[in-house]
């Protein structure tokens, strides 16, 4: 097994507001391997985001990381200074955010933002990045790139943004890319048609992807293996077919359950009950504990750790071991 | 309805207490140290018949021997008129009080008109559109183009041509309100109208026009305390400018007559002994008075004004 | 006896003008841009039905649902309510009767609701403009009736909308719309802005008021698994037009226009069976200037010269309506 390009240790980030300490990531650990595409996969306020702007260094003061580890290519990057960490971020490590619509400057070219991008990680002249520019449009699917490498981002319409948008992040050569929602203010066909691209950039470059996301769908066609997170925390985590088809973690039962299907009509949609904590009033034990139908005394107390399942691992005690033995 | 506007305004309390902005209120020393001396200034002009030593605008107490005296603590001075007198016999103390009082009256009162004015107009036009915006956009957009002391000028110097002159002076208060508030409400009107113009697009006022509510209601009761945000900010800067255009005003001798004076007004008088000895007095104090307290009201707006903003929070 | 449909339009077209100003115009030499938003558009709604409006954004679904609710008005064609034309209602008077009967519900829950307003209020305005409630306590007793069959509690009507979820703001929402009673309700995205666990709360909500009220909805999404749950019939829209309608279970199982055909291609494959799927390229054009003839045909595999030029009209096809050439001449394969 390669070693992992990514390794997040026992991350722990905690925000200071007026009210007190809120602990938005609690614990979370995952790894991600050369060329593999891991899916985070929650919904609003699991801290699926928060995560992956830990790990590229843009977390939001006053956000901190208030402990554990990131590693990147065996080296910490999460106590790095701001300057080191610039010099990763872009040329090891690339993003692309939700909304393409500002994520480009609206003053400049797209061909000038990519040729100053290409600049800033890769030595190399105004003409030779202009060519790499052109390249780099040509590979994401940009149709006619000489003419419209000197267009004005409000002259692409969303998906073609979004490609631009991704054409940055790769413009650096990186081996890992935090992908946040990349398809989701994206119509339905763009977003194939997106998905379809980073699937293939992922192949071409061995580029690694953390595809952070709400849509199941989405994690179901790209990614290798997906994780799971509620409130804060990591509650399933294992290969992309094993938790869609056989969630084993009540969470991600509810909610493959919840998700209309196109197979037989039903009358209702299985529904969770009640909603997700807010960061300031997370239960004891496990965090899911009031919501889960199969709960019991164990886990109103303690905080279950992650533990195997079948192919994945889970953060359930209705997985533990001694449980196990005892039910056979 | 009523007990719905109690209930609306107990919670506005509470939620003020709690809010933000008591709290950035309380950290920032120099906005606390201006709210106190506006808060003293204020008091000071309201309670001006109470403390003042003496009436300036009686003209029967007035006594020309004690014309032009200096200070209490000076040579020559007396402690019944302890910052001196003008040429009239005035003692500068109440005149600065009654001053203050007149210049803040008129003040208040032109930012009240041009709150007025402003939000209606900006609320019709923003909510209206089509040519009734663009004529009201058109006409304070030439406003603008004036500057705020001219047109004041220009309101203030009609109305004394159409007025008999015996009239001038006991209408000269409502006069000058007028002529500031005539140059200041084009700032909450469009103000008003651009948050009109974004809240109108919101859906909760869709909401409100596919369930039937009346145009005029859904102005008034769903966009209007929307609009109302940067309002208060701008009132609060525009007190301190009126302030000072009322002083300006008077001082240019269109404003208020020296039988009632306001501190611009005193100023006025003052600066025609600006090369004698009782300047000190006569015009220095006055102006002090003026502008600590265009001062204090700025900086509150100021503070207002940046605490108001989510973005720098 | 054929039963009324309790909604219908009729042609239905709606353009918006996006002309640069007068002066520009003059300058520059430009002409007037319109922006076609719904270009000819017909179907009916049965009582009791619920009628799904599906397309991707620019197709004008949103434009429909709210020339329907009177929040535009058409710029050529009618809209039907229970037979009456809504054309013909000009006074205040002759429509508030009218818009009881019709209310809507929109996609974004943190806009869709007055910030500075109690969810008491809120929920009360439609009973105050209609003046059905009596009296201070009458509107107490039904705003809190109404909080309680959206599942929040009486004691939530004190409160003010920053303080919910966005899952609870639509249902603040909802019990706004269904406080006067009406018979029909739009349905803009609802739940596009919510979380998946939160949406199946929501839509097995409305299910269950549309049972209970006898309503019957008009729900615009662009997630067809959505509507593949909550439609019993489905329209197709695409750059203002109605391409393809019909009953759910058939659209879904045997989709005909080639738009339809790439949307249900679109849908994330949760039974993993490994589908490739293959996108069909391109993007959909401006509604300012859209394609001539049949305005799909840029991206269509199977256009012709006739598409090309010739804009086709909503054909019965077995029992659903299509408009499509190449369905009407029988050359494309068969579905997938």
């Amino acid at each position: 097994m390669p070693a992992a390009l990514l390794e997040v240790e026992h991350l722990r980030i905690e925000i200071p507001t007026r009210r007190g300490l809120l602990t938005a990531i609690d614990d979370v650990s995952f790894a991600i391997a050369p060329g593999e595409v891991l899916g985070v996969v929650g919904e609003s306020g699991a801290g699926k985001s928060i995560t992956g702007s830990a790990i590229i260094g843009l977390l939001e003061p006053p956000s901190r990381i208030a402990g554990g580890r990131i590693l990147f290519d065996g080296r910490r990057i999460d106590d790095l200074s701001g300057e080191a960490m610039r010099r990763i971020r872009g040329k090891e490590i690339g993003a692309i955010f939700q909304d393409p619509l500002t994520s480009l400057d609206p003053l400049f070219t797209v061909g000038r933002q990519l040729e100053e991008t290409i600049r800033t990680h890769l030595a190399l002249d105004r003409a030779a990045a202009r060519r790499r520019a052109l390249a780099l449009l040509q590979e994401v699917g940009i149709p006619a790139p000489e003419q419209r490498i000197d267009h004005y981002p409000h002259e692409f319409s969303g998906g073609m943004r979004q490609r631009v948008v991704i054409a940055l992040a790769l413009a650096g050569n990186p081996r890992l890319v935090i992908a946040d929602e990349p398809t989701t203010a994206l119509d339905v066909s763009i977003q194939a048609q997106i998905i379809q691209l980073l699937k293939r950039l992922t192949r071409e470059h061995g580029m690694a992807v953390m595809l952070v996301t709400h849509d199941m769908g989405v994690i179901a066609e790209t990614a290798h293996r997906v994780a799971v997170m509620y409130a804060g925390r990591l509650v399933e985590l294992g290969p992309v077919r094993d938790v869609v088809m056989r969630p084993q973690h009540p969470y991600t039962a509810g909610l493959m359950a919840a998700i209309p299907s196109l197979g037989e009509r039903v009358e209702r949609l299985r529904q969770i009950e009640g909603t997700m904590p807010r960061l300031s009033e997370i239960p004891s034990g496990c965090a899911f504990h009031p919501r889960c139908p199969q709960v019991f005394a164990r886990c109103r107390v303690e905080r279950p750790e992650l533990m195997p399942a079948g192919n994945a691992t889970v953060a359930c005690w209705l997985h533990a071991p001694s449980r196990k033995t005892a039910h056979g | 309805m009523a007990s719905e506007t109690a209930a609306l305004s107990a919670g506005l309390r509470h939620r003020l207490r709690d809010s933000d902005l008591f709290r950035s209120f309380r950290r920032s020393p120099v906005t606390v140290v201006a709210a106190a001396i506006t808060a003293i200034l204020v008091l000071a002009a309201l309670l001006a018949p109470l403390i003042a030593p003496h009436n300036p605008y009686d003209a029967a107490s007035l006594n020309l021997l004690d014309a032009r005296d200096p200070p209490a603590w000076q040579a020559g001075g007396d402690w019944s008129y302890p910052l001196g007198t003008d040429d009239q016999g005035r003692d500068m103390l109440s005149a600065i009080l009654y001053g203050m009082r007149t210049s803040l009256g008129i003040s208040v009162a032109a930012v009240l008109l041009a709150m007025a004015l402003g939000i209606a107009l900006g609320l019709l036009a923003g909510y209206a559109g089509g040519w009734i915006d663009t004529v009201i956009m058109r006409i304070a957009d030439v406003q603008l183009s004036f500057p705020v002391i001219l047109i004041a000028l220009l309101v203030d110097g009609i109305a004394r041509a159409l007025l008999p002159h015996a009239q001038q002076d006991r209408i000269a208060p409502y006069v000058i309100v007028l002529a500031i508030a005539s140059a200041t409400w084009v700032q909450f009107a469009r103000t008003v109208r651009g948050s009109t113009m974004v809240e109108r697009a919101k859906e909760y006022v869709q909401a409100a026009r596919v369930t039937g509510v009346h145009p005029a209601l859904i102005a008034w009761r769903h966009v209007l305390p929307n609009a109302m945000g940067p309002v208060l900010v701008i009132a609060t800067l525009n007190l301190a400018f009126a302030i000072q255009t009322e002083a300006a005003l008077s001082f240019l001798g269109l404003g208020l007559p020296v039988t009632e004076p306001s501190l611009g007004t005193l100023i006025r008088v003052g600066d025609d002994f600006i090369f004698s000895g009782e300047w000190r007095w006569m015009l220095l104090y006055p102006a002090i008075a003026l502008a600590g307290l265009a001062l204090a009201v700025n900086m509150l707006g100021d503070w207002l004004r940046d605490a108001l903003n989510p973005k720098l929070r | 006896m054929v039963e009324v449909p309790l909604v219908s339009v009729a042609g239905l077209v709606r353009h918006f003008d996006v002309s640069p100003p007068l002066l520009n115009r003059m300058l520059e030499r430009r002409g007037r841009r319109l922006l076609k938003a719904v270009d000819g558009v017909d179907f009916s709604i049965g009582r009791g039905e619920t009628f799904g409006l599906v397309g991707e954004s620019g197709c004008g679904k949103s434009t429909v649902a709210r020339v329907i609710v009177g929040l535009h008005a058409p710029t050529a064609g009618r809209v039907l309510f229970d037979g009456v034309d809504m054309a013909t209602l000009t006074t205040r008077a002759e429509r508030q009767p009218f818009r009881r009967r019709m209310q809507m519900i929109f996609q974004d829950p943190y806009a869709s609701l007055n910030p500075r307003w109690r969810v008491r209020d809120i929920i009360a305005e439609p009973l105050r403009t209609h003046g059905i409630a009596m009296g201070r306590s009458d509107l107490d007793t039904r705003v809190d009736a109404l909080l309680t069959q959206v599942k929040l509690a009486p004691a939530d009507g004190d409160k003010y909308p920053h303080e919910f979820s966005g899952g609870q703001r639509q249902r603040i929402s909802i019990a706004r719309a269904i406080a006067a009673t009406p018979d029909f309700l739009v349905l803009d995205e609802p739940t596009s802005a919510l979380d998946v666990s939160v949406q199946a709360q929501i839509l097995n909500l409305l299910k269950d008021l549309q049972r209970a009220l006898g309503l019957t909805f008009l729900f615009i999404s662009h997630n067809l698994a959505v509507v593949h749950h909550v439609s019993t019939t489905v329209g197709v829209m695409y750059l203002g037009r109605l391409i393809e309608k019909a009953a759910t279970a058939r659209l879904f199982a045997a989709p005909r226009h080639p738009y339809t055909r790439l949307l249900l291609a679109t849908i994330p494959d949760l039974a993993m069976s490994g589908r490739a799927r293959e996108p069909v390229a391109g993007e959909v054009p401006s509604p300012i200037d859209p394609p001539s003839g049949c305005a799909f045909h840029p991206r269509c595999p199977f256009a012709n010269a006739r598409c090309r030029a010739e804009r086709p009209e909503l054909r019965a096809d077995d029992e659903t309506l299509v408009a499509c050439h190449g369905v009407e001449e029988g050359r494309l394969p068969g579905a997938p």
